[in-house]
């Protein structure tokens, strides 16, 4: 069965209160890896057997009005197997 | 694009600027190349159109604002006057409490959330600037059409944002108000009041004396937040062919302003710093200019210094950005360590961004670069001000002179039906859907909030001392007359503020307005200013400050005139406040004040589409007795319950009586509907004791108030005359109203 993700993230220029504290709690507990940390949302909506064109379509609106905060976020929509 | 220096500036003086779409006016522009004697470069640039912007520089107000300073009456109570961040009232026992409204209306219609939630922050801010620790903020708030679409949208992110923020910052909520009119549909209001407490030792002013003092940048990291946000989103129309200008929204970190908070207070008590300032709108170019101003006005700054979280910037938008929770301090070099350490323990970035100096001009580099160098005072004070022409607007005389004409109940078929209509009104419906996501008790010193008349919060432990707040404004009224309008306004929230007991002393005030590039709308405030001052002269009562927010209109459509002015009392021990409600049976009911035929401006005749008629005339001496007739009631302990009257008349006010505490009332009344639907200013509805009803008349002689029983408590019905209504069905109707909207 296919899923269509939506993948939702803060404009790189609004601020990350969340990213920013995972961020600090990463190096308080020695992961020293990160320079920095964004948070978002990840939604899997799965349909009967390929997505169709017309059903990605209705996933990219429902992304554009429901997923995601188009005044402060971003979004991609794309299919998986 | 290369850094424009000053000597660049100097070198090239006809580069051509972007003045216009930085909202700068070409005589504005030509002012600043006089002030400067050059072209100003991109920094500065910045700073004089963020400035000079009507939300911070106040220049259509400014001349009608000084009636506050003029006509202001004397009062021993008043610490810090306007001007200051917020102003500072003494309360007694040593202590100071200061309070302040500020708007937040666009950036909430862009991004409810966001936009509420850092309203919130920005009011704490600049109350904690004065010294003072906040303890408690509310939220007036006026919407579109309860039913239409876009309020759905509006509405749950904006109490959302002020839940989310105000909560996670531990202050309780305490009260504000929610209004539905069409005229807010595309510019909600979203203002947000804040109050603090200090001692009087701890009073703290935004002045950076003492050359060689630092220039301490404290709090979260400067990012692209609300870039020209001040001057595109709170000044300009909404337009969306602007769109292109960065229309960055600021997102608040409640945590890290928190950690502020604390941070802050610590250092005030260490009494760490000189002068301190909070960055709000216009950002850094509002801190640094107007802590220069405060002091002798030199100042020097390296900007390259500032800690950014988006690395990208440049020093003008540094400059612009409303990054939120970010504090500046001046600091003795002295005591910089300590300062240093504080921040470290709360985990506040800090960093000296430069120094006090003992000339006067603002000069800021960037890696070394002369960038700006100015007056400071020509930004931050020096400003333009405008005497804008004003006109008497075409529709008062039309709607003066109609007559409302409305449908009056007789029947108790009739009554039954308006009652309850009123009763599930938007404007006059319970509003627990809303602050029951406030939280309304945290700290634990909250006497009262919702829905009592006026919010109340324990300053003193031991003593027991408090204070009470109430917001209040009828803009139904401020259209109809908005000189009347802002006087009525003021005389509620001061009533709302002694039906508890305590003693109005100062007000502050939100006034949001249309543009004041129309004539129309330029004389309603210049009318509803006068009316303040007028109103507050007579009255006593200090203003401390406000705010004021023009431009809230939807295509040419202006919102009605909203005035919203906040008063503050004082009760000296709150375990003695009168309640809005009775919880026994067998009390009486007086109404105090005279019911007149006003039912213009009404929320019945706004339920039947009319806006015509006169305002009430505001007797403020009448009230004043009326106030003190409440005061000395309250001492003699002769009330159970007070509950002041206003929108929905007295249908409203016993409404929400009987239902507080689920005791019914029987009530007599002649000419019936218009004694439940008038909304004659001036009046309150207590309870008590039949056996103190000879104590309760002489007092209302002695304050010439007219006092009449009007029923008893008691059973499980709102009875009126040979009306009987079941307590379930109005609360069902009471209640029903918001979650059924916005559930």
């Amino acid at each position: 069965m296919a899923k269509i993700v939506v993948e939702v993230m803060l404009k790189p220029e609004i601020l990350d209160p969340q990213g920013n504290a995972v961020a600090s709690a990463l190096a308080r507990l020695g992961f020293s890896v990160a320079k920095s940390v964004r948070q978002g949302k990840r939604f899997e909506i799965e349909v009967e057997g390929e997505p169709t064109a017309s059903q990605i379509a209705q996933v990219e609106k429902a992304a554009e009005v429901l997923l995601s905060n188009p005044v402060i976020e971003t979004y991609v929509v794309r299919v998986e197997k | 694009m290369s850094l424009d220096t000053v000597a660049a500036a100097q070198s090239s003086p006809d580069t051509k600027q972007p003045f216009a779409e930085l909202g700068l006016k070409p005589d504005e522009y030509a002012r600043i190349k006089e002030i400067l004697g050059r072209r100003p470069t991109s920094s500065e640039l910045a700073m004089y159109s963020v400035m000079w912007s009507e939300h911070c520089s106040y220049k259509s107000s400014k001349v009608h604002l000084k009636q506050f300073s003029e006509k202001a009456p004397k009062s021993a109570a008043l610490l810090v006057g306007i001007g200051e961040n917020a102003g500072v009232v003494d309360v007694g026992q040593g202590y100071a409490v200061t309070f302040k409204i500020e708007s937040h209306n666009h950036p909430s219609f862009i991004e409810p959330y966001q936009g509420a939630a850092t309203g919130i922050g920005g009011i704490v801010r600049d109350i904690l600037t004065m010294g003072a620790r906040p303890i408690a903020v509310m939220d007036p708030l006026r919407f579109g059409p309860a039913d239409a679409p876009d309020t759905r949208r509006v509405l749950p992110g904006i109490v959302a944002g002020i839940g989310g923020y105000g909560n996670c910052l531990g202050l309780p909520n305490i009260g504000g108000e929610v209004v539905f009119d069409q005229t807010y549909a595309g510019n909600p209001l979203v203002n947000a009041l804040c109050v603090g407490v200090m001692k009087h030792s701890d009073i703290k002013l935004a002045k950076a004396a003492g050359a060689g003092n630092l220039v301490v940048l404290f709090g979260a990291k400067t990012g692209g937040d609300g870039i020209g946000g001040v001057s595109v989103l709170a000044s300009e129309t909404f337009d969306s062919s602007r769109s292109t200008k960065r229309p960055s929204v600021q997102v608040g970190d409640p945590f890290v302003e928190k950690l502020l908070i604390e941070c802050s207070l610590e250092i005030f008590a260490e009494d760490l710093v000189v002068g301190i300032q909070d960055l709000g709108g216009a950002g850094l170019s509002c801190a640094t200019s107007e802590l220069a101003s405060g002091g002798s006005g030199g100042m020097k700054v390296a900007l390259d210094r500032v800690p950014l979280r988006d690395p990208s910037l440049s020093p003008e938008e540094i400059l612009m950005s409303e990054s939120q929770e970010r504090m500046c301090a001046i600091v003795e070099p002295h005591k910089l360590p300590r300062f240093l350490e504080i921040c470290k323990k709360w985990d506040v970035t800090v960093t000296a961004i430069g120094e006090v100096t003992d000339g006067n001009r603002l000069e800021i580099t960037w890696n070394g670069e002369l960038i700006v160098n100015v007056p400071p005072r020509t930004v931050a004070h020096e400003g333009p001000v405008y005497n804008r022409p004003m006109a008497q607007p075409a529709y008062i005389d039309k709607v003066n002179s109609q007559k409302v004409k409305l449908s009056i109940p007789h029947t108790a078929t009739e009554i039954k039906e308006a009652v309850l209509k009123l009763a599930a009104a938007p404007n006059l419906a319970d509003k627990s859907w809303v602050t029951s996501q406030y939280d309304k008790y945290v700290q634990g010193n909250t006497i009262q909030s919702h829905p009592e008349d006026s919010g109340m919060v324990r300053i003193d432990e031991t003593t027991h001392l408090g204070v009470a707040i109430s917001t209040d404004a009828n803009a139904n009224w401020s259209y109809l007359n908005p000189y009347q309008g802002a006087k009525l306004a003021l005389a509620e929230a001061a009533r709302n503020i002694a039906t508890a007991g305590a003693r109005p002393l100062a007000v502050t005030n939100c006034l949001n307005f249309g543009s004041p590039e129309d004539p129309g709308v330029m004389w309603q405030f210049a009318e509803t200013v006068r009316g303040l001052a007028d109103g507050c002269l007579a009255m006593g009562l200090p203003v401390t400050g406000g705010n004021v927010s023009f431009y809230n209109q939807t295509g040419t459509v202006s919102i009605l005139p909203t005035p919203v002015i906040g008063v503050l009392g004082v009760i000296q021990d709150v375990r003695t406040r009168t309640p809005m409600s009775f919880d026994t049976a067998g009390l009486d009911l007086f109404l105090l004040g005279q019911t007149y035929e006003d039912l213009s401006g009404s929320e019945w005749a706004f339920l039947h589409g009319e806006r015509t008629g006169q305002a009430p005339t505001a007797d403020l001496a009448r009230e004043m007795r009326l106030i003190e007739l409440l005061l000395a009631g309250h001492a003699a302990k002769i009330f159970h319950a007070a509950h002041d009257l206003s929108q929905g008349g007295l249908s409203a006010g016993l409404t929400e009586m009987v239902l507080r505490y689920s005791v019914g009332a029987i009530i007599a009344l002649e000419n019936v509907g218009v004694a439940l639907l008038s909304e004659s200013p001036g009046r309150v509805v207590v309870a008590i004791d039949p056996k103190k009803a000879t104590n309760l008349r002489e007092l209302a002689t002695t304050h010439s108030i007219k006092v009449e029983k009007i029923g008893t408590t008691g059973g499980d019905s709102l009875t009126i005359n040979d009306c009987v209504i079941d307590l379930d069905e109005l609360r069902h109707a009471h209640i029903s109203t918001f979650p059924r909207l916005f559930g």
